[in-house]
């Protein structure tokens, strides 16, 4: 092979299909759904469901770049609208969880019901963090007690910030992956994931946060008292690995996090699609204004805002590209965990900035309610919390170019 | 396709000329930098790989693989082990690549095949002129017709001029205008080196000391109208779009090297007993390093792929060469930082890198590919 930059006719097909559907199916309710927090986005959803799912219809088996394709699909989509995105019904960081952890069977078992026609739509969701514990997932304290009489796992605890957690939790069909401790002794060798259906008694929704942005994604809450699940619904092993503490733990811990893998290179897509949206924005509202960027001037000629927009659409440019080298390395089958949090990292915080400097640059409208620009803004900054904060992803960058394991770097 | 693997060729290349930057460029990259000169040993043994010369047509006994991702593969690799000698030796390129573009054939062979057969000959290239309000697109060096002659007046800076080189390409303008919404009519001339008219100053720079440049003064240097290459205005444009992102390619390299003698020393120095490179304050510029090498070279990469497939790659080569200056200063600077007090003595990389660098947002063109 060789280096190459040009998208396949798959590719492109599916960005110019999903730049449509962001245009035409999102824009128009995005700022219903952000004032109105909380309520179900009901066009939105049937129309994912209906037609959304089945993708560009004009595919019809053009080659596509894999993986990449995927984040094509996400950064089109977040440049529609990002919570929307998030609240699309599919089996989003569940199904993730499940494919790169499951059996066949269980593949089978719970994917299955997404691809049905007809029925309703459904959602599947990923519960990780807990109120003492974020970033440092092996400090999680819910617990998972097995019942050799009924062969069930028992989960209690409490889990905030599952991001389409009230979907997955309430209708019928959907999943959750609940992570849960079954031998706090063992630290991270003792956490494994498990699948929760819908309305499995036991589990409760508490409710759904109020947040700076993405206010069309479900946050929630969720409750689990002495909430049985069949041992089927296990994600990998039961065997609990005890290993010194400087050892990094065992494979069901690490298959947990390879979940991320797959997820950051998308949220760094999602986030290169809402820079995009404020960054096009932003430029076309200079050229309405006769104000064209020239690339081939000396700085010393450029305005700020040139200087400006050329800065933030070369850091955007360069999220994008680390974005489709993680994607890559999947669709080649290679270990791509430190180049999936660089995408994450970059992506993150570019668009945190380029979002800010939008607002700036247009002043009181940027500011103004009436435009989407500050809540592209609010939205963008979620990409440099979740899936990992920044600093996480600093961290794990750090760990891996140094060659130091987790207890040399905390 | 989208595909971030060289090919086989391009990875042996690669390999080749990172052992040859780490074993003939990097040893003697300090004493190329405080004598001002690098060693002819190094440019003759460089020119043996042919790096240059495996770009150049086969009618003039060159390769033929011209390719400008490849040239940025090299380039990388090259200003790893030192910038200022990594330009050097690209240096044939200067008068090549023009030549090659635009040159007429008796131009191309009376110079290229110089360039190929036998031992080192640099090349050199006129085009930053030394004024504050310097336009690469409008060039105050003018060129006048009279009679069947060319007349060249101006003042160029940041010329390389290395030992035993010919000919100078230098880049004038032909209507006088100082509007910028104009075309300066840029042109490019064949100009020997040893010719009335001509002066040279050597000069020095706050970095690249292993790079011989000069100021060239040009007070009516008379030449015959052949001497003109065949490029118009827009050619040069691109001419200067590959200049960009070839020298944004050197940046990178030594940004690298910066950022690798960084991570190692992190690792060995120790503070309170533990080495700084665990502390996160040191970890994580070590982090965000990493994370804008890998951007930028994509950038680079993405540019140079634009030029081999014959787009307009202005904006590209803008946006990578500016990414480049930016993150090449903060790595640079960073590198520095991590070796506190030694970073800041001769005897250790980084302030060397860093001087580099510093210039990245004033050269032009002073590498080509």
């Amino acid at each position: 092979m060789a280096i190459d930059f040009s998208l396949t006719e798959g590719s492109k097909i599916a960005q110019e299909h999903y730049h449509n559907v962001a245009v035409e199916e999102m824009r128009p309710i995005s700022q219903k759904y952000d004032v109105g927090e909380h309520q179900l986005p009901v066009e939105w959803v049937d129309y994912w469901w209906n037609e959304g799912r089945k993708g560009p219809k004009e595919k019809s088996g053009e080659p596509n770049d894999g993986f990449i394709t995927i984040c094509l699909q996400a950064e089109e989509l977040c440049w529609g609208d990002a919570g929307l995105y998030l609240r699309m019904p599919t089996p989003a960081l569940g199904g993730s969880a499940v494919t790169a952890t499951g059996t066949k069977e269980q593949k089978k078992r719970f994917m299955s019901a997404f691809r049905e026609e007809g029925g309703h739509p459904i959602w599947g969701a990923m519960a990780i963090t807990e109120p003492q514990a974020g970033s440092d997932a092996a400090a999680i304290e819910t617990t998972a007690d097995f019942d050799p009489e009924t062969e069930e796992w028992i989960l209690n605890g409490t889990k905030i910030f599952c991001t389409a957690g009230e979907g997955a939790s309430q209708v019928d069909g959907g999943f959750i992956v609940v992570w849960a401790t079954i031998d706090k002794s063992a630290g991270r060798g003792g956490i494994k994931s498990f699948v929760v259906m819908a309305n499995t008694p036991g589990m409760e929704l508490i409710g759904c946060e109020k947040k700076l942005g993405i206010r069309a994604s479900d946050t929630a809450t969720l409750r689990f008292d002495n909430c049985r699940v069949p041992k089927e619904n296990l994600l990998g092993s039961a065997e609990v690995r005890k290993k010194g503490p400087t050892q990094s733990g065992d494979k069901g811990f690490k298959g947990a996090m390879a979940t991320f893998d797959a997820s950051r290179p998308i949220v760094a897509a999602m986030a290169t699609g809402v820079g995009r949206a404020a960054l096009d924005f932003l430029i076309e509202e200079l050229a309405r204004q006769g104000i064209e960027i020239r690339y081939d001037t000396p700085p010393r000629e450029l305005t700020a805002i040139e200087r400006d927009v050329i800065e933030m659409e070369a850091d955007l440019q360069a999220a994008r590209l680390l974005t489709w080298r993680a994607a890559w390395m999947m669709n080649k089958g290679r270990r791509n965990n430190l180049e999936a949090s660089m995408a994450k990292a970059k992506a993150g915080l570019a668009v945190t900035k380029i979002t800010q400097k939008t607002l700036q640059i247009l002043g009181p409208v940027g500011y103004s309610k009436k435009l989407l620009v500050e809540k592209w803004m609010r939205d963008a900054k979620i990409n440099d919390i979740f899936e990992g904060t920044q600093q996480i992803n600093q961290l794990i960058v750090a760990r891996r170019i140094l060659d130091y394991p987790s207890a040399m770097l905390r | 396709m989208i595909d971030f693997e060289p090919t086989e060729e391009q990875a042996l290349i690669i390999e080749t000329v990172h052992q040859f930057a780490e074993n003939e460029i990097r040893p003697v990259c300090r004493e190329a930098d405080e004598s001002g000169v690098p060693p002819s040993s190094v440019l003759e043994a460089a020119h043996e790989l042919g790096l240059v010369a495996n770009a150049f047509p086969e009618a003039q006994g060159g390769g033929g693989e011209r390719s400008a991702v490849t040239g940025v593969l090299i380039a990388e690799e090259l200003a790893w082990g030192d910038m200022a000698i990594a330009l050097a030796i690209l240096s044939p390129g200067l008068l090549g690549f023009p030549l090659i573009d635009f040159g007429s054939e008796a131009q191309r062979d009376e110079v290229l095949p110089a360039l190929m057969e036998g031992g080192f000959v640099p090349g050199s290239l006129a085009i930053v002129e030394p004024r504050f309000d310097f336009d690469v697109y409008h060039p105050q060096t003018i060129a006048k017709a009279d009679g069947d002659k060319i007349l060249l007046d101006g003042v160029k800076c940041q010329v390389p001029w290395l030992e035993g080189g010919h000919h100078v390409i230098v880049i004038a303008a032909t209507t006088e205008t100082r509007n910028r919404e104009e075309s300066a009519g840029m042109a490019a001339f064949l100009v020997p080196r040893e010719i009335e008219g001509l002066t040279v100053a050597p000069e020095s720079m706050m970095g690249l000391g292993g790079l011989p440049t000069v100021e060239l003064t040009l007070s009516g240097v008379a030449i015959p109208k052949s001497a003109r290459l065949d490029a118009q205005d827009a050619d040069i444009r691109r001419m200067i779009d590959r200049g960009r992102v070839a020298l944004a390619a050197t940046g990178l390299g030594t940004a690298r090297a910066s950022f690798e003698v960084a991570l190692d020393y992190a690792k060995q120095r120790e503070t309170f007993g533990q080495p700084i490179a665990t502390r996160q304050a040191i970890a994580f510029m070590l982090a965000d390093m990493a994370i804008e090498i890998d951007g930028a070279r994509l950038l680079i990469w993405e540019a140079a792929a634009a030029l081999d497939r014959g787009e307009d790659a202005t904006r590209l080569a803008r946006l990578a060469s500016s990414q480049t200056a930016r993150i090449a200063l903060q790595v640079t600077d960073g590198a520095v930082q991590v070796f506190g007090g030694h970073g800041y003595i001769r005897d250790y990389l980084p302030e060397l890198h860093l001087r580099n660098v510093a210039g990245l947002t004033s050269f032009e063109a002073l590498t080509l590919i």
